[in-house]
């Protein structure tokens, strides 16, 4: 277990030695979302109405922004190999990694997704389903992000690759996510929503890291 | 031990099947199985379309363009199918590491693409006359769309991997993980349909449908199967010349002499 909690601890420490990769996704998450508003109209009822589908397609495409750093960087400087020969567990070192990447992609989404909320004009309800539904569905977009990673290791034309293959499994996660703020907004119960989120959450949970450690070993083999 | 297993299996039929699994063996049968599959496609198709444009009834309401449904049906029957055998070979490729399985997986891809892209093509000629509308994002052809995403990723993730055998198992990653959440997809597709567009159209009502028109259906859906197989062996028969390209048996072969 010490293994897993070194692995986010070496992953955090090198994603602070270079603050500007995390900062760049972030950036695009505000960047995207301003997009709209001026591609659409400053329309408050329209861009409350848009506002949960927007947000959650940018957080799907800022979480693949930082994929692609997962596992790149130590299979090209060869750290990967270490960890596939070391003693641990590959599913565990794999699983830290997962959480480290929720810890710098996914979970800034969801402190700067309020103030972004504001700006569509949604009101503090809302707000908070759609914090809530980040929190569980988040998690969700690293952990099958990072099967995609793995398998788009050092090929070319990887990262366009990666979007390609990752999208189509996002579909469910942006269904349940921004349907619960819509629902919200409608005034519909949203325990449904959370529910699936969750369930959605634990199904990868329980599957997806040996799933990557198989698709990683193919790579590094 | 799997040596003294297929020792021991040596008089039993089974042995016939696992020398079918290597690609030397299973080249000439393709190749003669081809014919059968191509004229058993033209057999049935040939009934089915007689049966769809002569046959059956005009439809009371829809008059005589619901008659796209004899391709349109078929097609996505087929697409939906052709992923699952698509995965399945895949799977089995993954875990016994046998080199044909793959390579039918890798066959079977764009003909399921295929026949998901003739399923939207033939459903969007339907839409428009019937629902005035060439889309509309219902929950049945939302999740036929993806499912055309997912044949492309799986394709286009095998075309950039060059060492073929990892091709091979990322791909057959890739199709698995697909196939549990095809219906994760449809389900969610579906939820977020009946959501979001109250009453709008529906495919669902499923009229009691005349006998003939079934017989066309059914008819026109075998030929689709045959037409699958006829093509899926040609492909793999291509896929095993380009990859044992350095055998001897394959530059023995009289096609390859020439």
């Amino acid at each position: 277990m010490s293994a897993f909690f070194a692995i986010i601890h070496r992953d955090l420490l090198l994603v602070m030695r270079r603050k500007s990769e995390v900062l760049t996704a972030l950036f695009f998450f505000v960047v995207v979302t301003s997009l709209f508003p001026l591609g659409i109209g400053a329309d408050a009822a329209l861009l409350r109405k848009i506002a949960p589908g927007v947000l959650w397609v940018a957080a799907l495409l800022s979480t693949l922004l930082g994929l692609q750093r997962m596992f790149a960087a130590d299979y090209l400087d060869g750290a990967l190999e270490q960890l596939v020969l070391s003693p641990q567990p590959l599913v565990l070192l794999v699983a830290g990694k997962i959480v480290a990447h929720w810890l710098v992609c996914g979970l800034p989404l969801v402190l700067i997704a309020p103030i972004i909320g504001i700006q569509f004009d949604l009101d503090a309800s809302s707000l908070y389903v759609l914090m809530g539904t980040l929190l569980l569905g988040t998690p969700v977009l690293s952990l099958l992000g990072s099967i995609g990673a793995a398998l788009t290791l050092g090929v070319r034309g990887g990262s366009v690759l990666m979007s390609l293959l990752i999208l189509p499994l996002y579909i469910p996660v942006l269904i349940f996510g921004a349907g619960a703020v819509y629902a919200n907004s409608v005034g519909l119960d949203t325990v449904g929503h959370f529910s699936l989120l969750g369930a959605l959450l634990i199904l990868a949970l329980a599957f997806v890291p040996w799933v990557s450690t198989a698709a990683l070993k193919i790579a590094i083999e | 031990m799997s040596k003294q297993n297929n020792s021991s299996f040596s008089d039993s039929r089974l042995i016939n099947w696992f020398k079918l699994s290597s690609p030397s063996t299973f080249y000439p049968v393709a190749g003669k199985l081809i014919p059968i599959f191509w004229v058993l496609a033209a057999v049935f198709g040939i009934a089915g379309l007689w049966i769809s444009f002569f046959v059956a009834p005009v439809d009371a309401v829809q008059g005589q363009g619901y008659r796209i449904i004899f391709i349109h049906v078929p097609t996505s029957w087929m697409s939906m199918f052709l992923y699952l055998v698509m995965a399945a070979w895949a799977g089995l490729g993954l875990v016994f590491n046998t080199r044909l399985s793959a390579m039918m997986a890798q066959a079977l891809a764009p003909v399921g693409a295929w026949m998901a892209f003739l399923s939207l093509w033939t459903g969007a000629f339907w839409g428009k006359p019937m629902w005035g509308a060439w889309w509309v994002w219902d929950a049945r052809l939302t999740s036929e769309l993806i499912l055309l995403f997912l044949y492309l990723g799986f394709i286009a993730l095998q075309a950039s991997i060059d060492n073929p055998r990892r091709a091979d198992k990322a791909g057959a990653i890739l199709a698995l993980v697909g196939a549990v959440n095809v219906p994760i997809i449809y389900f969610s597709v579906k939820w977020w349909n009946t959501l979001h567009q109250g009453a709008s159209v529906s495919l669902t009502k499923a009229p009691a449908m005349a006998q003939t028109m079934l017989w066309g259906m059914l008819l026109m859906a075998l030929c689709f199967w045959m037409y699958s197989i006829a093509v899926g062996l040609m492909r793999v028969r291509t896929i095993i010349l380009e990859r044992e390209s350095h055998a001897d048996w394959v530059r023995q072969l009289s096609e390859v002499k020439r």
